[in-house]
């Protein structure tokens, strides 16, 4: 079991309240990410839930019992690290079993468990090693591996890819959706990055300041964004704000159109601008247009190949029904 | 691209580093061949370097006129004893300040440090008239805890230093594991810091064997280490240039030798953190 209430926690350091008033409820086997841009509290969040910072007012409960002053060795939780933290005077076999031997379990049973975990993590030829004579998806898995012994009610993953390069980054954000899969345990993650958000998440909460801006699953997010900061965290490339001249088109003070939601053109379209860069993906082509009247360039995601280059003119049509409208506080106009 | 380095540049780089080496180490290795000469080979003029009769009639005179071996235990304890106490003083202080510094954790290592820049004749006399109330003068435990004291600034600093190095989050994911305090402590954080525990132990027992004044100004007889025992030997009865040699090299040796030893220890450990 392994579902989590937070009931009007907040935090401060000195003087500094980093986290406002905030309730959260995660379910029992849910994958939640916490997202939102460094700084916005949400590896504070983390900490908080896992005891290695204490809560200057509020409460928590771990499946429903009180867990608020529990030290982070009695909550049971399990927790990766970003830099891994493995104990680097032990073999793998030892950083593994450690908190078993913590928790007083016998060696039999902890060879057992820290060899089926070395199993399904490919470090069956590695238990004898010391963590510094791994490679850094290796390191990871070891990590993840001293988590998955002990059985959490809960995993914390605290940003946990952002040390690896980016191939290997999406093979373990893979393996990661394939444990939670198999495990079906409750899952929090810290990341910076949108994409490992939206692809792993059953429950996003996007943070920023401290404060929750929404919580909802990734497609809500990206069809109906809560307002202008969540509109534009969530989803990859980013975005585009129009304001004056066309948003009032719409009635509204701003409107925002996803770089995919809008039609390009070489011949006629709503807008015309010059552009300024492409990049061709292969798959994609990204524009970077200069539309007369805006103060920033508008991103515009063409399928394919396209074919142009920097300084021709292209026409581009947002499609209608994907437009959406903010007011003056930024909020989603329904 | 490593840099390339020519055959003579580098011999002549080695040779210049041993003279250098040489010129550091000549005196004790001329402190050391004196103690092998008689008297008068002792104050030869030219001075005899290798070729002479080699006798150990110095070292059996010192032995006979002093009681070596006391003042040799004095030193141990005196050494021995201000470390350990210094370092089960220094782990704890310094584990707070590395891992729950506060505001004034800067200012408080600071201030230790500026101890060390203080004239240690400076506080002479109060420490004097202090042992003397307190009936500590010439007693193992007062120059024992005057050594600590002295050395307390360098043990916390050379600990806090180790144990900056060890990363918070790993203490942290121990106490993910289920790991109190204890384990914590046992299972995690000394065993990171042994290196760094090690070489703090051995610069202190050096630096605590080879004090000199405190140890001469406040000892007579009782609890004089070896640095008193070679300073006995320097005037009162003129200069005997052989055995005041047999007397230093007698009192040097141990830590040379300990430092001899323990070397790759020293040196790993002072630099441990300045290459991770």
């Amino acid at each position: 079991m392994g579902q989590i209430t937070l009931n009007q926690i907040t935090k401060s350091f000195g003087e500094v309240q980093v986290i406002p008033p905030l309730d959260l409820q995660i379910e029992d086997g849910e994958f939640v990410v916490f997202v939102g841009p460094s700084g916005c509290g949400k590896s504070t969040l983390l900490r908080l839930i896992a005891g290695l910072e204490d809560v200057t007012t509020g409460e928590i409960l771990i499946d429903g019992n009180e867990a608020t002053r529990v030290p982070p060795a009695k909550r049971g939780l399990a927790m990766v690290f970003q830099s891994y933290a493995l104990y680097p005077h032990m073999s793998v076999r030892k950083n593994i079993a450690f908190p078993l031997r913590m928790a007083g379990i016998d060696k039999e049973t902890q060879k057992a468990k820290v060899e089926a975990a070395a199993k399904v993590l490919n470090l069956t030829d590695y238990l004898e090693r010391k963590p510094g004579q791994l490679s850094g998806g290796q390191r990871q898995r070891v990590a993840i591996g001293r988590a998955i012994v002990r059985e959490p009610a809960a995993f914390l993953f605290d940003e946990p890819l952002s040390n690896l390069d980016a191939a290997l980054r999406v093979n373990m954000r893979l393996e990661i959706s394939e444990l939670h899969n198999s495990l079906e345990t409750t899952m929090i993650y810290v990341t910076h990055d949108q994409v490992e958000a939206m692809t792993m998440a059953d429950k996003i909460v996007v943070l920023r300041a401290g404060v929750i801006e929404q919580v909802g699953t990734p497609l809500e997010l990206y069809h109906t964004p809560r307002n202008t900061f969540v509109a534009g965290f969530i989803g990859s490339p980013k975005m585009n704000f129009l304001t004056g001249a066309f948003a009032e088109e719409y009635g509204t003070d701003t409107i925002g159109i996803r770089p995919e939601h809008l039609d390009v053109s070489q011949s006629e379209g709503k807008w015309s601008g010059v552009v300024s860069v492409s990049e061709h993906l292969g798959s994609d082509t990204f524009l970077h247009v200069d539309v007369n009247g805006l103060p920033d360039p508008v991103t515009v995601r063409a399928t394919g190949e396209f074919g142009v280059r920097h300084g021709d003119t292209v026409h581009l049509t947002p499609d209608t029904s994907k437009i959406h409208r903010f007011d003056k506080q930024g909020l989603r106009i329904a | 691209m490593a840099r390339k380095i020519t055959t003579r540049r580098k011999t002549l780089n080695t040779l210049f580093a041993w003279g250098i080496g040489l010129l550091i180490f000549f005196p004790i290795l001329w402190t050391i061949l004196t103690s092998f000469k008689t008297e008068a080979q002792a104050i030869a003029d030219p001075p005899v370097f290798l070729f002479f009769d080699w006798t150990l009639e110095n070292y059996a005179i010192v032995q006979e006129r002093s009681d070596y071996m006391r003042f040799l235990w004095n030193s141990v304890i005196l050494a021995g004893g201000s470390t350990v106490i210094g370092i089960a003083i220094g782990v704890p202080a310094a584990w707070s300040m590395a891992f729950v510094p506060s505001k004034r954790t800067k200012d408080i290592l600071m201030w230790m440090l500026s101890t060390k820049m203080l004239p240690a004749v400076g506080v002479l006399y109060p420490i004097y008239l202090l042992f003397i109330k307190l009936g500590l003068l010439d007693t193992r435990l007062g120059l024992t805890i005057v050594l600590m004291l002295i050395n307390l600034p360098i043990i916390i600093w050379m600990l806090y230093t180790y144990f900056k190095e060890i990363p918070g989050e790993i203490l942290e994911a121990a106490r993910m594991d289920g790991a109190g305090l204890k384990e914590e402590i046992l299972y995690i954080l000394t065993p990171m810091a042994i290196p760094g525990i090690a070489s703090t132990l051995l610069l202190n027992i050096i630096l605590a064997w080879n004090e000199a004044f405190w140890t001469l100004n406040l000892t007579a007889a009782k609890a004089a280490p070896l640095t008193a025992f070679i300073a006995s030997y320097s005037s009162p009865e003129g200069l005997f240039y052989a055995k005041l040699s047999a007397a230093s090299t007698m009192a040097i040796a141990p830590i040379l030798i300990l430092g001899w030893f323990s070397q790759k220890q020293l040196v790993r450990g002072l630099t441990f953190g300045a290459v991770k």
